[in-house]
């Protein structure tokens, strides 16, 4: 009998990925290089809107190196290609055409107008200039106050209206709650607030690229993507290409947020192009295109009416939200705030709700999924209107989230939105958060410093959230018009020698599945971590999957790496009861083990396979191979919770916002890798704390973007951020049998209310009741020095140009 | 993100770099440490047709001794300047305004002539160097001259330099034994200065016999704040004196508007500023 071996699943494993990542040695989508390939680089509409009446590329195609200039009518001479959205969230919203390169108008700034391929990169580059293009300028459109306002110029002159659809749920309607208006013109106190979620960049480390190779009957297309899966479907589908013959390959890439969900006019022009010259084209973003050509997140203008009774119960929540699509719609586009209706009600029981969203048309980048997607919105308007609420009650927030919020013995519980939240424990993640926090003592050092005037005030901000993740149930999914379904795939290949390939739909950008996948069949098949090799992201080794955002992979993808593996065992199980001359019902499998109960007669399961390699010796009617594979549709939602607390310090003669501190108890279930966790956390508080203190993609009067580099968009680095203090309570999750949540998202959904409500803690007794973010110390200072709600313009944030002066040109 | 192509000369000394500028015409353009030009030639916001490059002129690195100043080299990095004895033991305030500047990878390329000739008014170096009294030593087709600091600055990105001017070096008068503070006040750690305060004072027995007070951002130029430094000399080195001193900081003051802050904002910025700034240089 061998001794039982320490679990994998559970182990602060650092990730295997992280050498070959760290040191540069591997495979991104630029740095691969094919014999013949081409280079092509895009030239990109410098306004907003317009119609183009002339596009000359003669003189561009006489430069040096250039091979073709190609105009949206070349590529795409009937104007019938436009790219995929998947999530029409009504019958009848309106779906601008948006085409692989303009035809006829521009509406964005950044829309690429022309394709120039060339020898090299740089000569594609050089070329760009030389195209002329005539622009008849059209009234721009921008700001969703604007866009919906009566008699406002339109996007999309065909379309009619700017309006792309309307989406309401509304609990008396759905029988899972009261009439909201009732409840509110009936309640003691009404609280009404307006919140703008600024427009962000998803600012993943490594810009787009794609590399398309024709040169075989089977188009190979790399693309730095988080969904190879669904890009080789829908590239099919939406170029009209026979599925069969497009293989997509996600090589190592570099971060995504969602940012790189999408199928991109970019792989598609590429794919044309490659087509039409026969020959390999590569096609790399520089930092700029990405500022103002991949998709954006974020951007709503939320009004929000909460009411309850004087204790503090509240009795109705009412959201009407105003959200920006851009210029068109994304692949998941208007589903993303509608994600949002789920979440409004947050881990509170609330008796009434209505949610209505109107998406909206302007002359922007369009929006899409970023980390979140929905619902770091929807938590911030909850858990900001809370805490407004105690205010106006006199109440301290964690007493009113308190009395509201679902019980531990109230699971499983159905909310107002109609959603089954199978698990959770608010009240033990709150004990612990709040024990970390010290949060009594940092109230008593509030008081003081509020009683002596101290310059320097502290706040206390509260986020108890919970998420929807784990996307999703197909069934679901389809209730939700959303085009596809939500199960994941995973194939196990049982090699001779014995050593494991796993083979996963999930495709990782950074995330660290190797290392978590490898930990949960080293303990499923009892072999060891080192002697297990996971593929993905090929769609002609990993031939079926849904890929990677939402919070899912783990959930999802994790648990049918589970249930092939069952289907593994299953079968080394009959073929070990031969091999031992056993019945299998005797058999017991343990530590990669299988042993005659009783006895000490066992057979390891890497015999078991070279056994079934040989298939010199297998049962009748036994196939000779232990491989099996397991797709894997979850009942429900995963839906993490947890509790952020956060203490600033607000320097009230600068409007400096320091983080004194951040206190974070997460519950995600059960753990794989405690490390991997840590830096989903660690990595996801920034972003959301970024949301609330720095970043914000601004726009001019034109419509082009300000914002539109690291100097003046601004992403906080390790200096910025204060030291996180980490913790955990386990509540296993019912919804699938490792127990486990997903932990993607939850640091950027929670923290940035948290930040943002201690800020407002930290000077209200100023009469400040909300700050636009993101929290500029400017509007900090003009809150506190004006009083209440008046800090800063719409889109007033961000930097200057920096040292790049664009009328100077550097220095002299 | 690929400049427009253009000629690289990399001359070996000063002579050669102001004759291949020369012979180049107007649409040349030096390089030092590239750390302002490279990112301004691949937005192709700027296309010059030669680049001469000083990286290999030995004669404009380091710093020396001259009696009474301290001559820093033009092409002498940040990193080199923030960790020299010499800069550090008479004019600490120099050295305390270039630990804020960028990060460590830009540190060691930058340069401090680079820096000044670059004159991006959000730039760290600027205020410190007009605080000082420092003067440009400059080598053009008609020999070297000297520039004072107060005439070198003139608008934005924009230096007494001609096209065929070469900074050469930086002589910093002694300030032996002063006390110095950069405060700097930025958004995100990495980022350019929104307003900063470059102040350096020596005291003698309780009150404040010298201060030389710089305010960067302030204006298309760094500033003098002289009203502050009026207001400091011969009075007691206490809070009071301070406080009622940095009220002046904005005098006569012309700040630009950006999204991170208003006129109001960045005159109040350089009062709280001011203040904290001589404070901080004496305690130390
Ligand atoms: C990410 C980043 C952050 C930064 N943050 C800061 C900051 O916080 N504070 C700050 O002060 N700076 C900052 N900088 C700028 C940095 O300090 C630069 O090094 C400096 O502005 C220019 O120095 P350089 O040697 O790189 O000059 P270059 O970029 O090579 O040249 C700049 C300009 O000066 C001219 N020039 C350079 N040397 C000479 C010379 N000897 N004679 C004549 N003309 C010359 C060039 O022709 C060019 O026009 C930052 C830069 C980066 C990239």
């Amino acid at each position: 009998m061998t001794a039982m071996a320490e679990p994998e699943v559970g182990r602060a494993r650092v990730r295997k990925e992280d050498e070959r990542l760290i040191a540069g040695r591997t495979r991104w989508t630029d740095n691969i290089t094919l014999p013949g390939m081409v280079h092509m680089a895009l030239l990109r509409s410098p306004t907003a809107h317009a119609r183009i009446s002339a596009i000359d590329t003669s003189a561009a195609k006489e430069m040096p190196g250039v091979i073709a200039v190609y105009t949206g009518d070349d590529l795409d001479p009937g104007g019938e290609v436009g790219m995929p959205n998947a999530w029409p969230i009504t019958p009848d919203q309106k779906t601008p055409r948006r085409p692989m390169l303009a035809q006829g108008t521009v509406n964005f700034a950044g829309e690429a107008v022309a394709a120039v391929i060339a020898r090299s990169s740089a000569e594609a580059e050089d070329a760009l200039a030389e195209i002329d293009v005539d622009y008849e300028d059209l009234p721009v459109v921008l700001g969703l106050d604007n866009a919906v306002a009566d008699g406002a110029p339109l996007v999309h002159e065909d379309l009619g209206t700017n309006t792309s659809a309307e989406w309401i749920f509304d609990s008396a309607e759905a029988g899972s709650g009261g009439d909201v208006q009732q409840a509110i013109s009936s309640s003691e106190v009404v609280v009404t607030r307006r919140f703008r979620q600024q427009r962000l960049v998803p600012a993943f480390m490594e810009p787009r690229s794609v590399v398309v190779d024709p040169t075989a009957p089977q188009l190979t297309m790399w693309s730095a993507t988080q969904v190879p899966h669904i890009l080789k479907t829908m590239v099919a589908m939406t170029l009209g290409l026979p599925e069969h013959q497009v293989r997509v390959i996600a090589p190592d890439v570099g971060g995504g947020f969602g940012g790189k969900l999408a199928v991109t006019p970019e792989e598609c022009a590429a794919v044309v192009v490659a087509q039409k010259l026969g020959k390999p084209v590569k096609w790399t973003e520089s930092r700029s295109e990405t500022m103002v050509a991949a998709h954006h997140g974020r951007d709503q203008m939320q009004d929000i009416t909460i009411s309850a009774s004087r204790d503090g119960t509240v009795t109705g929540l009412k959201v009407d939200l105003l959200a920006d699509m851009g210029a068109y719609l994304g692949i998941v586009g208007g589903g993303v705030p509608v994600l949002g209706a789920f979440m409004f009600n947050a881990i509170y029981k609330i008796p009434a709700y209505r949610f209505s969203c109107t998406t909206v048309l302007t002359n922007t980048t369009l929006t899409d999924a970023y980390r979140g997607a929905g619902r770091p919105e929807a938590t911030f308007g909850i858990e900001r209107i809370m805490d407004e609420l105690a205010a106006e009650l006199g109440m301290d927030p964690m007493a009113l989230r308190e009395k509201n919020w679902i019980a531990h013995d109230e699971f499983p519980y159905t909310t107002v939105s109609t959603l089954t939240y199978d698990s959770g424990n608010y009240e033990a993640a709150t004990a612990k958060a709040m024990q970390l926090f010290d949060y009594d003592g940092l109230r008593r050092e509030q008081a003081e410093r509020r009683e002596r005037g101290d310059k320097v005030q502290l706040g206390i901000g509260i986020s108890t959230f919970t998420e929807m993740c784990g996307l999703a149930p197909s069934r679901v999914l389809g209730s939700l018009d959303y085009g596809a379904g939500g199960w994941e795939h995973a194939a196990i290949r049982m090699l001779p020698t014995g050593k494991v390939e796993v083979v996963t739909g999930a495709s990782p950008h950074g995330q660290g599945h190797e290392t978590a996948w490898s930990q949960i069949v080293a303990d499923q098949l009892g072999v060891g971590f080192d002697d297990i090799e996971i593929l993905h992201g090929d769609t002609q080794s990993s031939h079926k999957g849904l890929d990677t955002y939402g919070s899912r992979s783990l959930t999802v993808g994790g648990i049918a790496v589970v249930k092939a593996a069952e289907k593994v065992i299953a079968k080394a199980r009959t073929v070990a009861a031969h091999l031992m001359e056993a019945a299998e019902e005797d058999l017991e499998f343990a530590d990669g083990t299988f042993t005659v109960r009783g006895t000490d007669t066992s057979t390891a399961i890497q015999d078991v396979a070279l056994a079934v390699f040989a298939a010199h010796n297998l049962p009748d009617g036994v196939e000779p191979t232990l491989d099996s594979e397991a797709v894997f549709d979850p009942e429900n939602f995963s839906f993490p919770h947890g509790t952020h607390l956060c203490a600033t310090e607000v320097d009230t003669e600068t409007g400096r916002v320091r983080l004194r501190s951040y206190v974070c108890v997460d519950d995600i279930g059960n753990v794989i890798n405690p490390l991997i966790v840590e830096g989903q956390m660690h990595g996801g508080l920034a972003q959301g704390i970024a949301q609330a203190l720095y970043e914000e993609a601004v726009y001019d009067e034109f419509g082009t973007l300000t914002s539109g580099t690291f100097a003046d968009y601004l992403v906080p680095s390790a200096m910025d951020l204060p030291s996180f203090t980490t913790d955990r309570t386990e509540t296993a999750a019912t919804s699938n049998p490792l127990g486990v949540k997903g932990v993607g998202e939850a640091g950027t959904i929670a923290s940035t209310p948290a930040v943002v409500n201690a800020v407002v803690d930290a000077v209200r007794h100023r009469g400040v009741q909300d700050i636009e973010m993101p929290l500029s110390p400017m509007r900090v200072w003009h809150a506190v020095h004006q009083g209440n709600a008046a800090a800063g313009t719409e889109g007033e944030a961000g930097g200057g140009l920096g040292s790049i002066d664009p009328a100077h040109g550097g220095a002299q | 993100m690929i400049p427009a192509p253009f000629d690289y000369v990399a001359p070996s000394t000063v002579d050669e770099a102001v004759r291949a500028l020369a012979d180049a015409g107007e649409d040349a353009k030096v390089l030092a440490g590239g750390q302002s030009l490279l990112p301004v030639l691949r937005m192709r916001l700027a296309a010059p047709t030669t680049v001469v490059d000083l990286g290999k002129i030995g004669e404009l690195t380091g710093v020396r001794d001259e009696g009474d100043a301290v001559v820093i080299g033009a092409m002498t990095t940040h990193y080199d300047v923030q960790r020299d004895p010499l800069v550090h033991d008479h004019a600490l305030l120099l050295a305390r305004a270039t630990d804020t500047v960028a990060d460590p990878q830009v540190r060691h390329r930058g340069t401090f002539g680079g820096s000044l000739a670059h004159a991006d008014p959000a730039g760290d170096l600027l205020a410190p160097a007009l605080a000082l009294d420092a003067e440009m030593v400059i080598q053009g087709t008609g020999g070297r001259r000297t520039v004072s600091a107060a005439e070198f600055f003139q608008d934005f990105f924009t230096t007494s330099l001609a096209p065929e001017d070469i900074l050469v070096e930086v002589r910093v008068p002694k300030h032996t034994g002063w006390a110095a503070h950069y405060e700097k006040f930025n958004r995100v750690a990495q980022a350019w200065s929104m307003v900063a305060v470059a102040a350096t004072v020596r005291a003698e027995g309780g009150s404040i016999a010298e201060a030389r007070i710089g305010l960067t951002n302030m204006a298309s130029i760094p500033v003098r704040a002289t009203a502050v430094e009026q207001a400091l000399v011969g009075r007691p080195a206490d809070a009071e004196t301070i406080r009622a001193a940095a009220e002046h900081a904005a005098d006569g003051t012309s700040p630009t508007v950006d999204g991170n802050a208003d006129v109001e904002y960045r005159q109040h910025l350089a009062k709280v500023l001011t203040g904290r700034a001589v404070e901080a240089a004496m305690v130390g």
